[in-house]
């Protein structure tokens, strides 16, 4: 058993954090963690965010896992997930979590050449920029219940319905859609996916504001909106497997356990210099034990990660998918402990928000609310349970009707 | 990055599965438990011929000279099957002390006889204050003519009561020190404690026992250095041999969950049951990388002050929540001395203060973090 990186992984890792360094020092002030939202709740951060997009494209980091024949670099796992860890310590944004992290995953997998040629291009670059299309007021969790319809007409697909949870539906100029191609299908058979530009007449976005009131996620309505026929992506009705496809894009979750731990160690630095009952606040044993439970699920979380990359470069997708469910689930809960954590830690402070008197310049406040939906979001951690019984420890599979 | 094990270490563990499933299914566990002695004389002597315990002993002390990895993938099949020997005691914690303290007449001499199985011995560090620290070890040893004399109790010194020889920490004036004495001294009374784990805890209580210069492991002040070298490696083993024992937890939880049925049908296919069931494989999964990447740091020689502790602490908390689950996925069975999920209940308990509680961890992490 060998933990070390090659001597050339060393290397892309030094290139990655000298990048990551020198660039965030043009980050707005107060951006925060490097969560989403940094990028969707100011003109700044989505501004920052497309200017890093551009940066990152140039280097083609953007692309690094594509074939070479798409813009890509064909770097190997390992070297994306080095990528992942560095930038999560980094919380920088520029990867846009639905154009690299989803969107040009499923056209690698499943769009037509002539798609493949128009569509990546843009996203490698830094220039395009989408939302999701996915979740439905009664399609949570139960993603194949959704009844948005796309019916084809002469050489359009007219869109009717509503899509919520749009997280930066307010600024992306893209949507990959998810909706029924045939009217009278039932869950994922006639089920199809498209690329839209979200300017189309007929679409209307509304805010859907979250628990701060501040605006990062979206309710999209579509009445009859002609969507041309060329951007049905693959097969009319192979989009249910695409999309499933697309949610087992196999994710390390580097970047989750590296930023908690970059927090971390700005939490330590506050506890260092902050004073209460005549000692630091990193003297009180309380404090001390939280800070060191943190540690340690960034610690295993990281190992976690660096093992993902491993059961994909060995090809062992069975232990892969479980092993994924586990990341999601404990970096997302490792992000509540967190912030609860640190906002217990600072005591009254701990309630406040950007602005005067707050601590670390509020970041665990505002992480405590929005890591909520993380738990939520991308699968609730109830599914990936569901999933690492079932795929991990070969229990019974729930039945559905 | 290889994260596979090597062919040979896949023999190995094969081979501590296949040795301890034919010699020592769970009902000799209870019965080895429930013996004064606490271990099998003739176990013992069959598993001296397979050539773990020198395994990692250099091979001028006639060992294999593999690297402490190999030693965690058989503790952690020892832990699996909750086999009770003195394995840890002798070859881990007393073979430790005496490589990284002893002479090398110590060495040649006591190394080959803990490798050929006729020598048990045991490692008297902690005191009635129950502290894990160089403070927590107070026991004098007085200055004489010839050596030394050790009076005052040491506890949970680990099969004592079957040990040839003790290695006993007390003070000196130079601080902590090492001393080799022998068991069955007239001078040292041994009383074996009744203890959740059902293993061999003992107090040993110190009267008037001389102990000459020669039988000093390491310079008189150099014992707590010589301690916390052994530490480094021990603390790994153990954490190995818990999650060893999480893993067959899981695995009988597992197998359990499939085959009892309620309201007509398996409890494995209800998701308050596969919640905890998830629940127990992630906090297994994740130690078990953990652990395996602080064995590659131990054998590369690199500092694992921090990542120890991390370890360890996590070990102690995770085994005791998977067989909590363990016992309650098992209903009113589980709680019984006839099922097997119960000697690994009782064993995350008793396993937790063996090379350090989680408080203890805690502390020395933040310690290391400075905090």
């Amino acid at each position: 058993m060998d933990f070390k990186l090659t001597d050339k992984e060393e290397a892309l890792k030094r290139e990655f954090e000298t990048f990551f360094e020198a660039e965030m020092n043009n980050a707005p002030s107060e951006f925060g963690n490097g969560g989403l939202e940094g990028v969707y709740t100011s003109d700044e951060g989505f501004a920052f965010h497309k200017y890093m997009a551009r940066k990152l494209g140039e280097k083609k980091w953007l692309s690094l896992g594509w074939p070479k024949q798409y813009g890509g670099l064909e770097a190997t796992i390992m070297e994306q997930v080095i990528f992942d860890d560095v930038r999560g310590y980094y919380g920088a944004p520029g990867v846009d979590a639905f154009a690299v992290g989803m969107f040009a995953p499923t056209l690698l997998v499943g769009a037509t050449e002539e798609q493949k040629q128009r569509l990546l291009p843009p996203i490698a670059i830094g220039e395009a920029f989408y939302c999701q299309g996915w979740s439905e007021p009664d399609a949570g969790s139960d993603l194949a219940s959704v009844t948005t319809t796309a019916i084809r007409e002469g050489d359009h697909y007219i869109v009717n319905g509503q899509k919520t949870w749009t997280t930066g539906g307010h600024k992306a100029e893209f949507m990959f859609l998810l909706a029924r191609t045939d009217a009278d299908s039932k869950r994922g058979k006639g089920l199809s996916v498209f690329h839209l530009r979200m300017d189309l007449p007929g679409i209307e976005v509304r805010p859907l504001a979250f628990m701060d009131g501040e605006h990062v996620y979206n309710e999209v309505f579509f009445k009859d909106v002609k969507i041309p026929a060329e951007d049905l992506i693959g097969v009319e009705g192979e989009g249910w497997n695409l999309t499933r496809q697309t949610m087992n894009f196999e994710r390390s979750g580097a970047g989750g356990f590296s930023g908690a731990k970059k927090m971390l160690e700005s939490l330590i630095e506050y506890t260092k210099t902050t004073n209460r009952n005549g000692q630091p606040l990193s003297k009180d044993p309380n404090a001390r034990r939280k800070m060191v439970e943190v540690f340690i699920g960034s610690e295993l979380g990281t190992t976690l990660a660096y093992k993902i990359a491993w059961l994909h470069e060995k090809k062992d997708f069975m232990s892969l998918i479980t092993a994924a469910s586990e990341s999601k689930l404990y970096s997302t809960e490792l992000a509540q402990q967190l912030a609860n954590y640190a906002t217990e830690i600072m005591g009254p402070h701990g309630q406040l928000e950007a602005g005067a008197c707050a601590p670390l310049g509020g970041s665990m406040v505002e992480l405590y609310q929005f890591c909520k939906g993380a738990t939520i979001y991308a699968g609730t951690n109830e599914i990936q349970r569901n999933l690492i019984a079932w795929t991990g420890l070969g229990l019974p599979r729930l039945k559905f009707k | 990055m290889n994260l596979d094990y090597t062919k040979e270490q896949d023999m190995l563990r094969k081979s501590v599965d296949e040795f301890l499933a034919k010699e020592c299914p769970f009902d000799e566990v209870r019965e080895i438990e429930d013996s004064e002695s606490g271990y099998s004389a003739a176990k013992w002597k069959k598993m001296a011929k397979l050539g773990w315990m020198e395994l990692y002993f250099p091979e001028e002390y006639g060992g294999l000279g593999d690297p402490f990895g190999d030693v965690a993938i058989i503790m952690e099949e020892m832990g699996k099957k909750a086999f009770p020997s003195p394995f840890f005691s002798t070859v881990i914690q007393c073979g430790l002390v005496l490589l990284e303290g002893g002479s090398e007449e110590l060495k040649k001499d006591l190394l080959t006889k803990i490798a050929t199985g006729k020598l048990i011995m045991s490692l008297a560090q902690l005191e009635e204050e129950g502290s894990y620290l160089e403070a927590g070890i107070n026991m004098p040893a007085q200055r004489s003519a010839d050596g030394f004399v050790l009076n005052g109790t040491k506890m949970f010194a680990i099969d004592a009561n079957i040990a040839d020889k003790l290695i006993v920490a007390a003070r000196t004036d130079e601080g902590v020190t090492l001393f080799l004495v022998d068991a069955k001294d007239p001078g040292v009374t041994c009383t074996k404690l009744n203890a959740i784990g059902k293993d061999n805890q003992c107090r040993l209580i110190f009267k008037d026992v001389k102990v000459s210069a020669a039988d000093l492991i390491g310079g008189a002040g150099e014992g707590w250095d010589i301690l916390e070298k052994m530490a480094q490696k021990a603390t790994l083993a153990k954490c190995a041999e818990m999650l060893g024992g999480c893993a067959e937890s899981i695995e009988m939880t597992n197998i359990y969950a499939k085959q009892r049925e309620q309201y007509g049908t398996p409890i494995g296919g209800f998701q308050a049951i596969q919640h905890y069931l998830a629940d127990m494989k992630i906090a297994y999964d994740t130690s078990l990388y953990y652990m395996q990447k602080v064995a590659w740091m131990i054998d590369e020689g690199m500092d694992t002050t921090k990542e120890l502790s991390a370890l360890k602490a996590q070990v102690n908390e995770k085994f005791k929540f998977i067989t909590d689950k363990a016992v309650q996925i098992h209903g009113g069975i589980g709680t019984t001395r006839e099922f097997n999920i119960g000697l690994f209940y009782r064993r995350a308990k008793a396993h937790e203060y063996i090379m350090g509680d989680t408080d203890y961890h805690y502390a020395k992490l933040a310690d290391a973090l400075d905090l």
